[in-house]
């Protein structure tokens, strides 16, 4: 099926790639000098290294700053990030956060435009355009969610529905009767949504307008992206963003769903070695860091999301030469090094789902014999792995063993054991047992 | 012309299946043939039972938590002499066909040792077999062993 594409600024979304390279360099010694002068503990660190704004000379020299993290953010709350002074601050945007002070964050009149720009290219790469009804079901508030979308919209000249969370009967009645196109919402409330309008008796085909949902703010997966998009008849596409950084719009998904297109001019998405911090070229897996270009407020310099994806740079069919970064498919806290390889529990995961077509349960124990780290998978057995011959068995056993090598890059001993009989935790399971003493 | 057999995963084979016997004859499950095949790391059990016992069975075993799989093999009766089993290997064989296990039945019938065969391919075997006048037993014929 032939999709058509919109493209919010094809200038800048599908500008060639040595010309993005030149404006990002441009960008980043603009925003490494403001933020030198004018924030206390990016100065310190920088003297700290040794590295002056002038050494920044390309988008390349980029590996030289230092790194921002969330603590940063905490202990300088809230407004001793700021490059801008505080009377140019229009906005301030939060998350609660789980533990202790929030996070905030102050938004300049030009960072609202550019947040702005952001989500107004998300929602056009979902399809949407100036004749579409956008519900937004993201709460509005510190969270930048609901207010993002509805800049977003409202830039594309849409007809916003501020209708914000909560209340599913009375989002569904507005849907059906105001006809809305274009859902944005987390992709949990869409599914709860969807449910909800089956269990109604309502056909979304016949009694709804919906054609696209843009869905974020938590991480979902593509089975999740299936049962949306069958429930509500839609395209489902995902968006990517942090407060830290501007909020929902710093990636966007087109409609050929094959990850979220970054908006590098506005923000330089870097992937590094969680461990060494060295840069990893693109299609390598490892923590996902920002460094935003063109906000005045409260510019982020290499601020670590700890988040473990993938970024590619061959061109999409959309036409757009924005990198594209994979799914989120763990976080830095989870990995484990093995014998100096950085191994993630989720690349695991994917080979065990390549071989069993669904994720058996599973426990990954490693120790140190003779000063060697080995690394056992404890995978419990499921009837389709399962056969009457010993042959049969070795060879799944062989296969997994063989993957996790060419995925991971470790030799892992494989363990099958019966169903039920491996340790489950309440809320995230415990996948990893570590009997190092390091 | 084939029989149905159970095969269950085993963790380590010590213990377990002790209380594999033990779960099956409480439950009044009555073994007609069993083997074992040990390796390094995990064992498989495989045993015979009568066919309208087999759902329970593998309902039994499932509520244990156990992983079992019900599949077909073959049964062959032989002359209870020597050289009787050697020549049904041979026939196997000489048709290119491997043989993945053996094992036989606690009782026989009449003169007859009854042997279950796993080979490579199931089909042909029966044909080869059946070409040469070997007589196999069906389900039916099995329950009333
Ligand atoms: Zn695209």
């Amino acid at each position: 099926m032939e999709k058509k594409h919109l493209i919010y600024n094809p200038e800048m979304e599908c500008i060639d790639r040595e010309k993005l390279k030149a404006i990002q360099g441009q960008r980043l010694r603009e925003t490494v000098k403001l933020t030198y002068e004018n924030v206390p503990l990016f100065r310190k660190r920088m003297d700290e290294k040794g590295v002056k704004p002038e050494d920044i000379k390309s988008v390349d020299d980029i590996v030289l700053l230092p790194f921002t993290e969330k603590t940063d953010l905490r202990d300088e709350f809230p407004f001793g990030l700021l490059a801008a002074p505080k009377s140019e601050i229009v906005r301030i945007q939060g998350s609660s956060g789980t533990t202790g002070k929030p996070i905030v964050s102050g938004y300049t009149e030009n960072d609202v435009e550019v947040w702005t720009e952001m989500v107004a290219r998300s929602l056009a790469g979902a399809g949407c355009g100036k004749d579409d009804i956008v519900q937004v079901c993201y709460g509005y508030g510190l969270f930048t969610g609901g207010l993002g979308a509805h800049q977003g919209a409202t830039r594309l000249g849409a007809m916003v529905i501020p209708m914000s969370s909560g209340n599913t009967q009375r989002q569904i009645m507005m849907m059906k009767e105001l006809g809305s196109t274009i859902l944005c919402c987390t992709p949990s409330y869409a599914t709860y949504l969807g449910e909800t309008i089956r269990d109604m008796g309502l056909d979304p085909k016949k009694d709804l307008k919906l054609k696209a949902g843009v869905f974020g703010a938590e991480p979902w997966t593509e089975e999740m992206r299936k049962r949306i998009e069958e429930l509500l008849d839609i395209d489902a596409c995902d968006i990517y963003g942090l407060t830290e950084i501007a909020g929902p719009g710093v990636a966007f998904e087109c409609l050929e769903k094959k990850g979220m297109h970054v908006n590098e001019d506005h923000v330089i998405p870097e992937i590094i070695d969680p461990v060494t911090e060295k840069q990893l070229p693109y299609e390598t897996p490892g923590e996902l860091v920002f460094t935003t270009i063109t906000k005045t407020g409260m510019p982020m310099i290499r601020y670590r999301t700890h988040d473990i994806c993938t970024l590619y740079v061959d061109k999409c069919e959309c036409g757009r030469t924005l990198v594209r970064m994979g799914r989120i498919t763990g976080r830095t806290d989870d990995m484990i090094v093995i014998r100096g390889v950085n191994v993630f529990p989720s690349q695991i995961e994917s080979v065990l789902v390549k071989t069993n077509g669904v994720a058996p349960h599973y426990v990954l124990v490693v120790d140190r014999v003779n000063s060697t780290d080995t690394l056992e998978v404890k995978v419990e057995l499921t009837e389709d792995m399962f056969s009457d011959t010993v042959a049969h068995i070795e060879e799944v056993k062989n296969y997994i063993a063989g993957e996790i090598k060419s995925v991971v890059g470790v030799q892992a001993k494989i363990s099958l054991v019966p169903p039920k009989s491996l340790p489950r935790s309440e809320g995230k399971a415990k996948r990893v047992i570590d009997n190092r003493k390091l | 012309m084939f029989v149905k057999q159970i095969s269950i995963y085993l963790e380590n084979v010590k213990g377990s299946l002790r209380e594999i016997t033990q779960l099956l004859g409480d439950n009044n499950i009555d073994l007609k043939a069993l083997s074992i095949a040990d390796t390094m790391s995990f064992g498989i059990v495989r045993c015979i039972v009568a066919e309208e016992q087999i759902e329970k069975t593998m309902e039994i075993l499932r509520e244990h938590g156990n992983i079992a799989k019900v599949n077909n093999v073959i049964c062959v009766c032989i002359p209870d002499k020597p050289s009787g089993l050697s020549k049904v290997l041979t026939l196997i064989e000489d048709a290119g066909i491997s043989i993945e296990y053996t094992y036989s039945f606690y009782k026989n019938t009449g003169d007859n040792a009854v042997l279950i065969i796993r080979p490579s391919e199931k089909r042909r075997t029966v044909a080869v077999l059946s070409e040469n006048g070997i007589q196999m037993l069906n389900q039916a014929e099995i329950d009333k062993i």
